[in-house]
């Protein structure tokens, strides 16, 4: 205690550099830092902040109330493996500038993760629907949910944006499949290049159950694994759609076996009952049941299957043809979507509350984001407070000018 | 009844030849004045009879209100309505013939061109001189006390300079101006002694500009202490209610503030007067607002709620908040499109053929 004491002391002088060096000396317990400030008084305000800010609790799983409103890091392996496409990109941005990811503990996500952590697996699938105001911290709390599962081993399932699936596609190709739908190559792929990222292990463990053919020449047969269809599906651009539904038929289908646990996460779910931009040769638009992707992840979502828990984020930012200030889930679904979505569990994501607002400025002021002399002092805060009102992306957008 | 009360009697020009006596505009003889004088004496009491009112004690303003009775005018300029006032006021100073019948002037400086001035300030410096030769007097008998005497100059000002030649009824320039400011205030400092003949180049300054916005003090209901105001700027009008003990909510049209204005600017707008007293957390507030757009419904809301804490808030405080700006309502408004150009500025292009 003493000696640690003594290095703190000695080390709180170059506190910059030496926590960039080994934080590993500065990061203490959640329960020590508070005896350590009583005693060394003048230190206080450079020890402390990281302490009230940060935990050492990297595990998901053991979050509870006491960490709300404090950081923990995501290790940089994991967001890889984890997050290939999942983050939204202001985040990934702050990740990148400030070197590691850290994530705050807040009360929705806690929530989440106590239903998740008392599901009943026998039961079917339980829908989780995230809501909130622009900028409250839906998508963040989704990869916090997300990072749990995959620590508990569960197959990841994630759509990190259903927008971008019924906007602004280059090519439509007729499916081959069924002669009424439209196929997304490109998405398609792309998608399965980041499901293979992240589900690596259960790709060989999972072996499908069904021949499948994929045209004259190739089919693939039955209990092959599930890589084989998912590299199909990378390397022939062109049946990437449908090896997407034979992915999420397969995984629905066996997850109620017990061999996994399924998460299915939708960012952005009420793509799939909106409208599309998309609009074929003759000018006439598309409806999203048209859409083969659209079709299969909207049979995923239905709770017919069990082993496994849906966690979907309503987002007003990408959505077409819906009004700004939309943001329940009654108005932004619409009514064939509230209706297909019927028995779900809404958790609203709310602003930061005082104290989270707290920690979230004391996490940029120990990483150096706020630059400007009045950031540390209380008139500083309490003018950022008022100016973001608790909104955490507003406050993000307004601490990156400081 | 006479009938020239109203009329302005012009007197022919003399513009024909340019000679000294020419220059002078338009000469109303003393005696032409005095005549004035008596008429605008006698139709005052044949006024006041008419009104039914005591002559001896009819003064300038009943004047004015029996002529607005008599003459009703539908005219925006107020200058240009009937006027019954004393000749003084409306014949301008003529100075009287300076010279007499064999041509010589009867003012020793007549030949400065600028008499009365240089008079004054002969007259000053006079006077300073007498100040310091007393002064020496009484040093050399020892009986010199050093009281000094200061008259209170707060509170009052010095002449300007057209307050000053239409005292002297000539025309100075800027430097005659502030030559003579300079020898009042070195008469000023030389001695406390010429109080009267000081204080008669001095005008008063105490109306101050403060005080105007009277703000209504804080009401109640249940139990909750507030205070509601308005603020318009440029076609938004906006009524605030503020209440006095809160956690810094504002919502507007029901709309919380950070979905009503999702720009920066408008929501830094509404912090100001908080910001400016040190009370961002403290107040709720409750505003409706209407007309005008984003950035002016910003500025109206941020003049109501400057105006509604004024209730909450010290006079000093107050004296600060007008002195920062934030208790006046802005008075730039669209300016109007004229015909012959594109905009209320801009011109058509301009074709050289």
């Amino acid at each position: 205690m003493d000696s640690v004491g003594t290095m703190l002391k000695g080390v709180a002088s170059l506190v910059s550099r030496v926590r960039k060096l080994d934080p590993g000396h500065l990061r203490l317990g959640t329960q020590a830092p508070q005896s350590l400030a009583a005693q060394l008084d003048n230190q206080v305000s450079f020890e402390s902040p990281r302490a009230i800010s940060c935990t050492n609790e990297n595990d998901p799983a053991k979050h509870e109330e006491k960490h709300e409103g404090l950081h923990y890091n995501l290790p940089l392996q994991d967001v890889k493996t984890v997050f290939p496409h999942g983050l939204p990109p202001r985040y990934a941005m702050q990740m990148k500038t400030f070197n590691e990811a850290c994530l705050m503990v807040r009360k929705p996500a806690l929530e989440l993760l106590h239903y998740l952590k008392n599901t009943n697996f026998a039961h079917p699938a339980i829908r989780y629907v995230l809501y909130g105001e622009k900028g409250t911290g839906k998508t963040l709390s989704l990869c916090h949910i997300i990072h749990f599962c995959a620590k508990q081993d569960w197959l990841i399932l994630h759509i990190p944006d259903a927008h971008l699936w019924v906007k602004n596609c280059r090519d439509l190709l007729q499916s081959t499949y069924n002669k009424q739908r439209f196929d997304q190559p490109l998405e398609a792929s792309v998608w399965l290049k980041n499901f293979k990222t992240t589900n690596e292990r259960f790709l060989s463990q999972i072996k499908i159950q069904e021949k499948y053919v994929w045209n004259k020449r190739e089919s693939i047969e039955k209990g092959s694994s599930l890589g084989e269809v998912v590299e199909q599906g990378i390397t022939r651009v062109r049946n990437a759609t449908d090896a997407v539904g034979i992915v999420l038929k397969e995984l629905k289908r066996q997850s109620s076996l017990g061999i996994f646990r399924l998460l299915v996460a939708v960012d952005g779910v009420n793509a799939l009952w909106g409208r599309t931009t998309l609009k074929r040769e003759d000018k006439s638009p598309i409806a999203p049941e048209e859409l083969a992707l659209i079709h299969n992840l909207r049979k995923m979502v239905r709770n017919d299957w069990n082993g496994g828990a849906i966690v979907l984020t309503l987002s007003q930012t990408g959505s077409l043809f819906k009004p700004r200030n939309a943001c329940l889930p009654q108005e932004l679904l619409g009514k064939e979507g509230f209706d297909a979505l019927d028995p779900f569990i809404p958790i609203q994501v709310a602003n930061y509350s005082p104290k989270e607002f707290e920690s979230c400025i004391q996490y940029y002021m120990e990483n150096s984001w706020l630059q400007h002399e009045k950031a540390h002092t209380e008139e500083g805060k309490k003018e950022l407070l008022f100016l973001s009102n608790g909104n955490p992306g507003q406050l993000e957008r307004l601490c990156a000018y400081l | 009844m006479p009938l020239n009360i109203l009329r302005l009697k012009h007197v022919t020009v003399v513009t024909t030849k340019k000679n000294v006596k020419a220059l002078r505009r338009e000469t109303y003889t003393v005696d032409f004045i005095k005549k004035q004088i008596e008429e605008f004496n006698i139709g005052k009491r044949h006024l006041a009879n008419m009104m039914g009112e005591d002559p001896e004690t009819f003064t300038q303003e009943d004047i004015d209100r029996a002529i607005a009775y008599l003459f009703p005018s539908g005219l925006f300029e107020k200058r240009a309505r009937p006027i019954m006032k004393h000749p003084e006021q409306i014949f301008p100073k003529q100075k009287a013939i300076q010279w007499g019948e064999d041509g010589r002037p009867f003012h020793y400086l007549f030949y400065t061109g600028k008499q009365s001035y240089y008079s004054l300030m002969h007259d000053a410096y006079g006077k300073i001189l007498d100040i310091e030769k007393h002064k020496n007097q009484l040093q050399a008998k020892g009986l010199f006390s050093e009281k000094n005497k200061t008259i209170d100059l707060i509170g009052s000002r010095w002449l300007i300079k057209e307050e000053l030649e239409e005292m002297l009824v000539e025309k100075l320039s800027d430097q005659d101006y502030r030559q003579f400011v300079r020898l009042m205030e070195r008469l000023l400092q030389s001695g406390a002694a010429e109080e009267e003949f000081v204080q008669s180049f001095r005008r008063s300054v105490t109306v101050q500009s403060k005080k105007q916005p009277i703000e209504p003090v804080q009401r109640d209901a249940q139990g909750m202490a507030f205070s509601t105001s308005e603020g318009k700027r440029k076609s938004a009008k906006a009524e605030a209610v503020v209440y006095e003990h809160g956690s810094g909510r504002i919502k507007v049209n029901g709309i919380d503030y950070l979905l009503y204005f999702p720009v920066l600017q408008d929501r830094e707008q509404l912090m100001f007067p908080f910001h400016f007293l040190d009370r961002l957390g403290k107040h709720d507030v409750t505003c409706t607002v209407s007309g005008g757009g984003r950035s002016a419904q910003a500025g109206a809301i941020r003049l109501a709620v400057a105006r509604a804490l004024c209730s909450f808030v010290t006079e000093e405080e107050v004296e600060w908040m007008r002195q920062a700006g934030l208790l006046t309502s802005d008075p730039r408004v669209r300016e109007r499109k004229k015909p012959g150009q594109e905009g209320a500025r801009r011109k058509f292009t301009w074709k050289k053929r």
